[in-house]
């Protein structure tokens, strides 16, 4: 398997915290950095999976879950975050829980350059929304981290997000 | 063409257990004047969620009918949801889309579909085979109970005749609007318990 995108310890750490958590659902537009996350919330028949055409309408989804009940996470690249803006207003309107975990682009040995300018500006552009914003740039912490921000959110209504370093991910391979 | 608040009020008869959404714009004074509900969300701003709010609450709850109405603008900035919606095409969402082909809010300018897109067809396309389009009044009767019929994910876009109508306006407070509908929610799954 490609060694970029096999399942890392602290994805299936993440995993774990989703069942501790209750999250029964998870939506998304991929991120190879997400892969081994998406492959295990796929694989249990309890979490519901959601891929999107764009990361804001997993925004809209969370609302209406949440509005019915049950708990979700959205995964997305930072990149993704952009899209969002103006959606994440309905959960600022309506104090709902939202909880993004942002794989990083744009920081760390970026191939593309075109990852750099949102890479660069989406934890202030979070912080701008409303957000609580975290950061996971050590794979130990990182179940930690997502545990604190997912309990933040569903205890006290807030949108939160966790941005996992590009580091975490490592150096994608684009010899290939 | 269909008479935009006749048409909801008919929709809204005898709602029994539906949740209902109403996307931004005249949709939310329609479902509004059509009678006040815990149970309608009126989702005032985040224009091009209101599909995909349907479709959460359509997933959590797959008990209830859930119906979103929502206009032809507010549709289009969503249009991707469609194809979202079809990867799980529940059987209990119900999506009525009010088409009077303007945007109406802002001045009556002309939507996409004044130019000729057609929504149900491209629900279809994006796998959501029960796509219609009504025209005429006296279908919109026949549409009610198919609602309630949680038989299939349905879009039905009814060609509404444009025009200003009574200005009906419900709570616009998103934190009373979304607590009230859990809290109605939770009350009338014990009251029908």
């Amino acid at each position: 398997m490609d060694q970029d995108q096999a399942i890392r310890p602290w994805q299936r750490d993440i995993y774990s915290v989703f069942k501790a958590a209750n999250i029964r659902h998870v939506s998304y537009v991929p991120d190879g950095g997400h892969r081994g996350l998406i492959n295990l919330c796929g694989e249990d028949p309890e979490i519901g999976t959601t891929v999107l055409t764009t990361e804001e309408e997993g925004v809209g989804l969370a609302a209406g879950l949440a509005l019915g009940g049950l708990r979700s996470v959205l995964l997305m690249q930072s990149s993704g975050v952009g899209n969002c803006l103006n959606i994440f207003t309905l959960a600022e309107n309506c104090r709902l829980p939202l909880v993004l975990l942002v794989t990083m682009r744009g920081e760390f040995a970026e191939f593309v350059p075109w990852q750099i300018p949102m890479g660069k500006r989406v934890g202030p552009a979070l912080e701008l929304m409303g957000f609580d914003v975290f950061r996971a740039e050590d794979a130990a912490t990182v179940g930690d981290i997502c545990a604190g921000a997912i309990d933040q959110a569903f205890y006290s209504n807030r949108c939160t997000a966790v941005l996992l370093s590009q580091r975490l991910i490592g150096r994608k391979n684009w010899s290939k | 063409m269909i008479e935009r608040r006749p048409a909801v009020a008919e929709l809204l008869k005898e709602r029994g257990n539906a949740l209902v959404v109403a996307g931004l714009g005249s949709p939310v004074y329609d479902v509004f004047a059509a009678g006040d509900h815990d149970l309608n969300f009126y989702d005032w701003g985040a224009m091009g969620s209101a599909a995909m709010v349907g479709l959460g609450l359509a997933l959590s709850r797959p008990d209830r009918p859930v119906v979103v109405f929502t206009g032809d603008g507010e549709m289009l900035m969503g249009l991707g949801s469609f194809a979202t919606i079809a990867q799980h095409r529940p059987s209990n969402l119900s999506i009525v889309i009010l088409d009077n082909e303007q945007y109406a809010e802002t001045g009556m300018q002309k939507t996409a579909t004044g130019f000729g897109t057609d929504l149900a067809a491209v629900a279809r396309a994006c796998g959501i085979e029960n796509a219609t389009v009504l025209t005429e009044q006296n279908e919109v009767a026949s549409l009610r109970p198919k609602l309630h019929a949680r038989s299939g994910t349905m879009v039905a876009v009814l060609k509404i005749r444009p025009g200003d109508q009574p200005r009906t306006v419900p709570e616009r407070e998103g934190t009373l609007i979304a607590s009230r509908f859990m809290r109605g929610l939770a009350a009338d799954d014990r009251a029908r318990a």
